[in-house]
């Protein structure tokens, strides 16, 4: 039983597909996060799911009940918005109230209710602040109790992450994950940013010009991309690009434009000889070192760029385009203007059609 | 820019205003003030006193008439909020982003004409010989022309006409500023129509209701022409007081008195209005 299905879902604006034949099934309880850039259709298919926008096809079911005939205030899906839109008129404690009147409740439980649930997002006995007193963590944790306290079948969150600083957003990553432990509750979260998605769901959607291009889970979307769009947004990769020259059983020979030398890469699609392709290699896969028999790359190094854990090498390789290696090790034995060889694993190499544009 | 240019600027940008407010507003209200306090003793001949105060509130007809201009104009005022918040809601919610600009100037154009020639509008459409009278006539709808003009009904409809503007304007800046997220969450968090209308909308308009509503009350209560022009002898109405008083009568010390008397009534009326609704003047009509 699946807490949210869409069924083929379509969204057209006039001539513009926003939605293009969207399905998706989400398993109670689950973190299932949809991942594109902005403009890819997102926004707008959870919307509809909010009952904001009615599709042009297709049909969204809720607990197995379609939904499409209810209005948005009829369907037990709660949202969190872009903004958070906390009602700047009420305090927190009306804010919270307030679908819970909505909905009829005695006037007598709601003090209660209310109570549990600030507790349980870890804000006790803030009822009677303002909104404009509370810190943006605050806000995004009364934002998603105002939702919580209804109960709802699914909580939609739409990018609510956004709008915090840096530091705040790796923290209410890691909360967000909690609180929907221990809620208990089916999460759709929405985001342009890659590593939300990865750290905080059990399952990722990514999204690209209103169609899913795939489906799984954080691990198999970064190890086993099925199309050059998911390899190159999700995580960090070096897009090079060349022809291919050679195919060996799963492996493929390519010629990088430029003159910058000949890889070896894992065959991801129906590519053949003298096709256009990328090669996708995350800068984890490469290593600095002895020049190997067919996957290779020599180049100059450029600059380092530290960063803790997460430091850089970058290299220009022979066909001036800048490669960036990882080095985990900050090693600091290279200077700019050395000359090396990178090497990297074919099976950790993906080449796919060059995408247009 | 220096000290000395910032101070010079300040000067400049600071003496027409109080030249305005100094010898147009407060130097005059004083003298009105003091002429109020003037009681004529014989020619030339005065001592001062509150016997102008004491006159006016023994005087049922003076007094009534306050009450009834007063009345008229809160009556005026909300139909002006009733009328007015459908428009600037359009305006502000619902209306394309390109054709907002367009109505916005729309509501504008009868501010190029005057009162006096709007008020006219009326009087050609409403008098007997009127187009409305001679169009029912003409119909069959009515055997005999009838008079529209000179009733209470003509009165209140002409100044809502007149003072609408004055409630869109701060009611559409002030709705434009309310996220549409807003309207949604509260959809989504199980509310109906009425309720997003009742706990959302209304509340979040209110400094732009408050500051529509001491506009249009000042402008009604204080308005001169519309009154005269549409309801004739019959309208009663303050400001008219005023002007009988000063000019007809040529008795300044009661016109003042009059003037007086309106300004602290309807300052407390607007004061009246504010503690009721919780606003204050910072959160409304100075709102940035």
């Amino acid at each position: 039983m699946y807490d949210l299905s869409c069924d083929r879902v379509t969204k057209a604006f006039g001539k513009f597909v926003a939605v293009d034949q969207v399905s998706l099934d989400i398993p109670s309880g689950s973190f299932f996060s949809i991942l594109g850039p902005s403009g890819c259709g997102k926004t707008t298919l959870m919307r509809m799911i909010a009952g904001f926008e009615t599709p042009s096809g297709g049909d969204i079911r809720i607990k197995g009940e379609s939904v499409l005939s209810l209005a948005p205030n009829r369907r037990n899906v709660k949202m969190v918005f872009q903004h958070l839109a906390l009602f700047p008129m009420m305090n927190v404690g009306e804010n919270i109230a307030y679908g819970l009147q909505c909905r009829g409740e005695k006037k007598a439980d709601i003090p209660a209710k209310v109570r549990r649930v600030l507790e349980r997002v870890g804000l006790p006995g803030v009822e009677e602040k303002q909104i404009g007193q509370l810190s943006g963590g605050q806000k995004q944790r009364i934002a998603i109790a105002r939702c919580m306290v209804l109960e709802p079948d699914v909580l939609l969150l739409d990018e609510p992450l956004g709008a915090l600083d840096l530091k705040l957003r790796e923290h209410m990553k890691i909360e967000l994950k909690q609180l929907q432990h221990q809620f208990e509750t089916t999460f759709l979260y929405i985001t342009h940013d890659q590593s939300e998605a990865l750290v905080m769901s059990d399952r990722v959607a990514v999204m690209n010009a209103g169609r899913f291009e795939q489906i799984g889970t954080p691990r198999e979307l970064y190890d086993d991309p099925v199309s050059g769009f998911v390899a190159g947004f999700v995580g960090d990769a070096n897009i090079l690009a060349g022809k291919v020259a050679e195919i060996s059983g799963d492996e493929v020979l390519v010629n990088l434009d430029g003159g910058g030398g000949r890889i070896a890469a894992r065959r991801s699609d129906a590519s053949a000889v003298g096709d256009e392709v990328e090669v996708f290699v995350r800068p984890e896969a490469m290593r600095i070192g002895e020049a190997a028999a067919r996957a290779s790359l020599t180049g100059t190094v450029d600059s380092l760029l530290f960063n803790g854990a997460n430091s850089r090498i970058l290299v220009r390789a022979l066909n001036d385009q800048l490669i960036e290696v990882a080095d985990p090790g900050q090693s600091g034995s290279l200077a700019p203007g050395a000359t090396v060889t990178l090497t990297f694993e074919a099976r950790r190499a993906r080449a796919f059609a060059r995408r247009q544009g | 820019m220096g000290r000395e240019a910032g101070k010079l600027s300040l000067i400049l940008l600071m003496t027409p205003f109080l030249l305005w407010i100094g010898l147009l507003i407060i130097l005059p209200q004083l003298g009105i003030g003091y002429v109020s306090l003037r009681e004529k003793i014989s020619y030339d001949e005065f001592s001062f006193g509150l016997k102008n105060y004491v006159d006016f509130i023994s005087e049922p007809v003076y007094r009534n008439t306050l009450f009834r201009t007063a009345w008229m104009s809160i009556l005026v005022t909300i139909l002006a909020l009733i009328v007015g918040f459908p428009v600037a809601y359009y305006i502000a919610k619902i209306a394309r982003q390109k054709s907002r600009a367009a109505l916005f100037l729309m509501c504008l154009i009868p501010l190029w004409v005057s009162d006096l020639v709007r008020a006219y509008g009326w009087i050609v459409l409403l008098r007997e010989t009127g187009v409305f009278s001679s169009t029912l006539v003409w119909l069959g709808i009515i055997n005999t022309p009838i008079e529209m003009l000179y009733n209470d009904i003509t009165v209140v409809m002409g100044l809502v006409y007149t003072v609408v503007l004055f409630m869109i304007v701060p009611l559409t800046s002030t709705l434009q500023g309310m996220d549409d997220a807003l309207l949604e969450a509260g959809y989504n968090l199980g509310g109906s129509r009425f309720t997003v209308f009742r706990r959302i909308i209304v509340p979040y308009a209110m400094p732009g209701i408050v500051s529509g509503c001491i506009i249009t009350f000042m402008l009604t209560a204080g308005s001169y022409l519309t009154p005269v022009l549409l309801g004739g002898k019959n309208s009663s109405w303050f400001t008219e007081q005023i002007y009988n008083q000063f000019i007809t009568r040529y008795n300044w010390e009661a016109g003042a008195t009059f003037g007086v008397t309106l300004l602290v009534f309807t300052s407390f009326v607007v004061w009246l209005g504010l503690k009721l609704t919780g606003q204050s003047l910072a959160t409304t009509v100075a709102k940035d």
